[in-house]
């Protein structure tokens, strides 16, 4: 059996959305509440990059937060090396092989911190290193694995530029010397060369540290650089599953199928596309069925009457009625 | 003759501690009917070209020199009073967050109405007739229902809709779209760009797309121009100049962009990062960077130099080194 | 030697030294705060020393008016005090209990204001209520209140021996709520930014995420309120001390001094409280100027 370093089974997590007490009490409303993950499960073997891929409010961001445990699952379970997510992260020795690169370098640091204190926070938070020489060294090795400079450290991030800081972040998250990183879009505020940089850099990393990543996008290239393992998300849940080289050859989900058809890419010059049509529906009121049907071609009354079940063919998992009854 | 002729802009803004050159000796032409996209990263100044051209620099930013032509006259020294009729009849804009070109406060149908009266002197009815076929037009579902609802009752893709009515129902002859997808989830960004492209194709307008995504600029514009530290580093048609890039700046570019067809073990990548206006590096702009640099570049400023089928700011096409 | 020149550069201090108001503003607060502080040293007169007061000397006119005498330059007030310098250890006093009171209320309220935001939910609900209710009766009245129940809890002579404690907490808790409520904003706000993520992630506890990562990123509005509301607060103690519940006539502060003015003003000895009364205002107009310029400079979208 492979070994896996973060698995998750039916994974739901709600989220109430309900006006205040009072407001809700005086207009007489129910509670509302939104179901931002919905039964969502995967597993990444060490060493690979799983993706989740999908546009916004489709719950791949509230996926990276409950695979650190910022978030508690509603319903299912989420296993860390072996052990209830729960229970791993109230151990330092475990937790401590876990961090996280977020989407906005201008917000992911603290301003008011030296880049030096920024790096070091984790080895003092986890006591990896005592004596504060040993931690200026440390930092000052974090700092060049990034492709910064020593000296870097005694500056404050708004002395960088945007992918710099993100390689800062990414030093902070090296710091504690985790197995396991949670990526949320690290590279969609960044320009296009400096995303080459940094998207290169964490696949350096990855080889060198032997790093698992669960790499969160909205871009399906960058996604397909990056994944060895892919999920495409709509509403809270993954619509299909398998080997990224696999789903970007032969997509066979109507949405992910419709996605790869409307994204403009270089080498399109002066073609026309058909693009897909309509909008993501709210998740606080999302379509009966399959959530997708209101916008895919394929639909027929089933889709709008019954939720699909995931089936696996191939090695790809797929929640499609048309996909399942060979229509598609 | 071009619609739009930019000649040599130069922006300035003035800070406590000097004038900084944020555009400089920037020129280009625009065809009736023609897009042009600008790209380039962060910083290069294409927003401000577009704020410029539109008369809607913020201060202290000014045109320090070089001159801006619509259709053969000067708009650039124009006054505020002048420059706020030619916005809107003559020159259209739509900005990446739709929320700051609506006013949440009036329905859209007003905001519509009153642009068309304004500027085409329409009867009340006529322009809420041809406010009503534009929302069609746009593809807002149910338009003569919805005319009279508020910005806020749209989702983001629809509003975005509703700008681009907003930004055409004085039938301009420019339109000025600064990254107006960039705020958009991709599939909506496809249906917006589609849509951008049938209806400025259908009213003959000449686009300026301003915008940081090059595969947008591939399937929309006729010609490209990539900007670099606030000076244009390559101009020409838009297959040459993503297939065969001149610039060594357009060549990372375009390389360092991950592609869907085909997955490769690294990106291209251009090191370090565009300077910051205080210290723009003497001579090419881009040689700290550039993997093909040589003495030249670094104290002489290469002017654009045609290249093949584009014009390139960079001494290799001078006729060797 | 490197911060100060770094001060110097600032854009904080250019932003200081381009803005008229501003800098008059500041030079006239100095001028208050220099003469308060110093008072024993630059005061003709001691206004506390009981023993050298002589009610001979009472209701001399300025100097500048006939009848005037050159020894008391703006008068002297009914018990013969010297007027200019009961105006600077008058000053001297608001000043103290303003400042005072105003600490109390931003560490009371900053605390009250990180653990509502940070920790959200019922704490916050009921924090936040209260404040709700504190903030709907005047801060004087809040203070008459506090100052009413401790007079009637302590015993008298503890009292008057804590009178200007009394003063100090009086005003203080008059005035947390609003610190609180912008706290609590600005908490919200940074809690949900990704630096406070990366420090939740790593499994920092929420009291050292609350000190060491959100504090110091909320405590630029801090300053500006806390800097208005000096001002209010020096008001708050004239108009306890006008109220005759303040401070005691033989130690007078500014309030005291207008309070005792007010009784001469229509029988001609006007100088007594309008001299404490335009040396109140020009503090505090100086001192709300001085924060509005610091909002201002504070806030990034404004440059």
């Amino acid at each position: 059996m492979a070994d896996i370093v973060l698995a998750a089974s039916g994974v739901t997590r709600d989220f109430d959305v309900s006006r205040p007490w009072l407001q809700r009490i005086l207009a007489r409303e129910p509670r509302r509440t939104l179901r931002a993950v919905d039964g969502v499960s995967f597993a990444i073997p060490r060493g690979t990059t799983l993706s989740l891929v999908g546009e916004s409010g489709c719950g791949k961001s509230t996926v990276a937060r409950l695979a650190v445990g910022l978030y508690a699952p509603s319903a299912g379970d989420i296993s860390f090396e072996g052990q209830a997510l729960s229970s791993a992260r109230a151990q330092p020795a475990l937790r401590r092989k876990m961090n996280m690169i977020f989407q906005d370098p201008y917000a992911s640091l603290n301003p008011r911190w030296r880049v030096r204190d920024i790096v070091a926070e984790p080895i003092r938070a986890f006591a990896l290193l005592r004596s504060e020489k040993d931690i200026a060294d440390r930092v000052a090795q974090l700092l060049t694995q990034v492709g910064l400079a020593g000296a870097d450290g005694e500056k404050f991030p708004h002395e960088f530029s945007g992918g710099q800081r993100q390689r800062i972040s990414i030093a902070r998250a090296l710091s504690s010397e985790p197995d396991f990183l949670v990526c949320d879009e690290p590279t969609s505020a960044l320009d296009v060369s400096v995303q080459a940089q940094i998207l290169n850099l964490m696949r350096d990393l990855q080889q060198r540290f032997g790093l698992t990543y669960l790499f969160i996008s909205h871009n399906l290239a960058v996604v397909r650089h990056m994944s060895d393992r892919l999920g495409v998300m709509y509403l809270g849940r993954i619509v299909e599953l398998g080997d990224g080289e696999t789903l970007f050859r032969a997509a066979r989900h109507p949405y992910l199928r419709l996605l790869l058809e409307a994204i403009p890419d270089l080498a399109m010059v002066g073609r026309a596309r058909t693009p897909v049509g309509g909008e993501v529906p709210s998740p606080i009121d999302p379509p009966p069925g399959c959530p997708f049907h209101p916008r895919c071609p394929l639909a027929n009354d089933r889709c709008r009457a019954e939720k699909p079940a995931h089936v696996v063919a191939d090695g790809v998992e797929i929640a499609c009625h048309a996909v399942e009854e060979g229509r598609a | 003759m071009a619609l739009l002729d930019v000649e040599n802009l130069t922006i300035e803004f003035p800070t406590r501690r000097g004038t900084l050159r944020a555009i400089d000796g920037v020129s280009f032409a625009i065809d009736p009917g023609e897009v042009l996209g600008v790209v380039g990263e962060s910083g290069a100044g294409k927003s401000l070209t577009g704020a410029a051209i539109i008369g809607l620099l913020e201060p202290p930013g000014r045109v320090a020199g070089g001159r801006i032509m619509l259709d053969g006259k000067r708009i650039d020294d124009l006054s505020q009073e002048r420059m706020r009729a030619i916005r809107g009849r003559q020159i259209g804009a739509i900005f990446q967050d739709p929320l700051t070109t609506l006013n949440p406060l009036y329905s859209i149908g007003r905001q519509l109405v009153e642009t068309i009266q304004t500027h085409l002197g329409l009867s009340d009815r006529d322009a809420r007739a041809r406010a009503i076929k534009w929302l069609e037009d746009v593809g807002i579902p149910a338009a003569r229902q919805r005319i009279d609802a508020y910005p806020h009752e749209f989702s983001g893709g629809m509003r975005q809709r509703v700008v681009i009515a907003l930004a055409l129902c004085a039938e301009p002859r420019l339109l000025i779209a600064d990254e107006p997808t960039t705020a958009l989830d991709v599939s909506i960004q496809a249906q917006i760009i589609a849509l951008l492209k049938r209806i400025t194709r259908e009213h003959g307008t000449a686009v300026m797309l301003v915008t940081h995504d090059m595969g947008v600029i591939a399937e929309t514009a006729d010609r490209v121009a990539v900007m670099y530290a606030g000076r244009i580093a390559e101009i020409g048609p838009v297959r040459d100049v993503v297939k065969t890039p001149a610039h060594p700046y357009s060549e990372g570019l375009m390389g360092s962009i991950p592609s869907l067809e085909h997955r490769v073990e690294r990106l291209r990548q251009i090191d370090g990062a565009m300077p910051r206006l205080t210290a723009i590096p003497a001579g090419c702009a881009f040689n700290p960077r550039c993997p093909a640099v040589f003495d030249r570049c670094r104290t002489e400023r290469p002017e654009l130099l045609p290249a093949g089928a584009t014009r390139a700011a960079c001494w290799l096409h001078a006729g060797g080194r | 030697m490197q911060a100060l020149a770094r001060f110097l550069d600032s854009d904080f201090l250019y932003s200081f030294r381009r803005n008229p108001v501003a800098v008059v503003s500041a030079l006239v607060l100095a001028i208050c705060i220099g003469g308060a502080v110093l008072a024993p040293l630059l005061a003709p007169y001691n206004p506390f020393d009981l023993a050298s007061l002589s009610l001979m000397d009472s209701f001399r006119p300025p100097a500048f008016i006939a009848d005037g005498d050159a020894s008391h330059v703006i008068g002297t007030d009914d018990q013969g005090r010297d007027l200019l310098s009961a105006i600077m250890y008058g000053t001297r006093v608001s000043i103290f209990v303003a400042a005072l009171a105003i600490a109390f209320a931003l560490t009371l309220g900053t605390a009250i204001g990180l653990v509502a935001g940070y920790l959200g939910g019922a704490v916050d609900a009921v924090l936040m209520r209260i404040a709700d209710v504190q903030l709907t009766f005047p801060a004087i009245l809040i203070a008459l209140l506090v100052d009413g129940i401790l007079r009637a809890a302590l015993p008298r002579e503890f009292h008057d021996r804590m009178e200007i404690w009394v003063l100090i907490f009086a005003i203080g808790i008059a005035r947390w709520p609003q610190f609180a409520r912008t706290v609590r904003g600005s908490t919200l706000v940074e809690r949900g930014r990704e630096y406070v993520m990366a420090a939740q992630v790593i499994g920092l506890s929420s009291r050292r995420i609350m000190t060491s990562h959100i504090l110091p990123n909320v405590l630029g509005p801090v300053l500006v309120i806390a800097t208005l509301n000096l001002g209010l607060a020096v008001l708050d103690e004239a108009t306890l001390s006008f109220l005759g519940v303040g401070l005691a006539p033989t130690e007078p502060s500014l309030g005291t001094l207008i309070r005792i003015g007010n009784n001469f003003l229509f029988s001609g000895e006007w100088w007594i409280t309008i001299f404490p009364g335009v040396t109140l205002a020009a503090m505090v107009l100086s001192i709300n100027l001085l924060g509005d310029w610091l909002r201002d400079a504070l806030n990034p979208r404004l440059r």
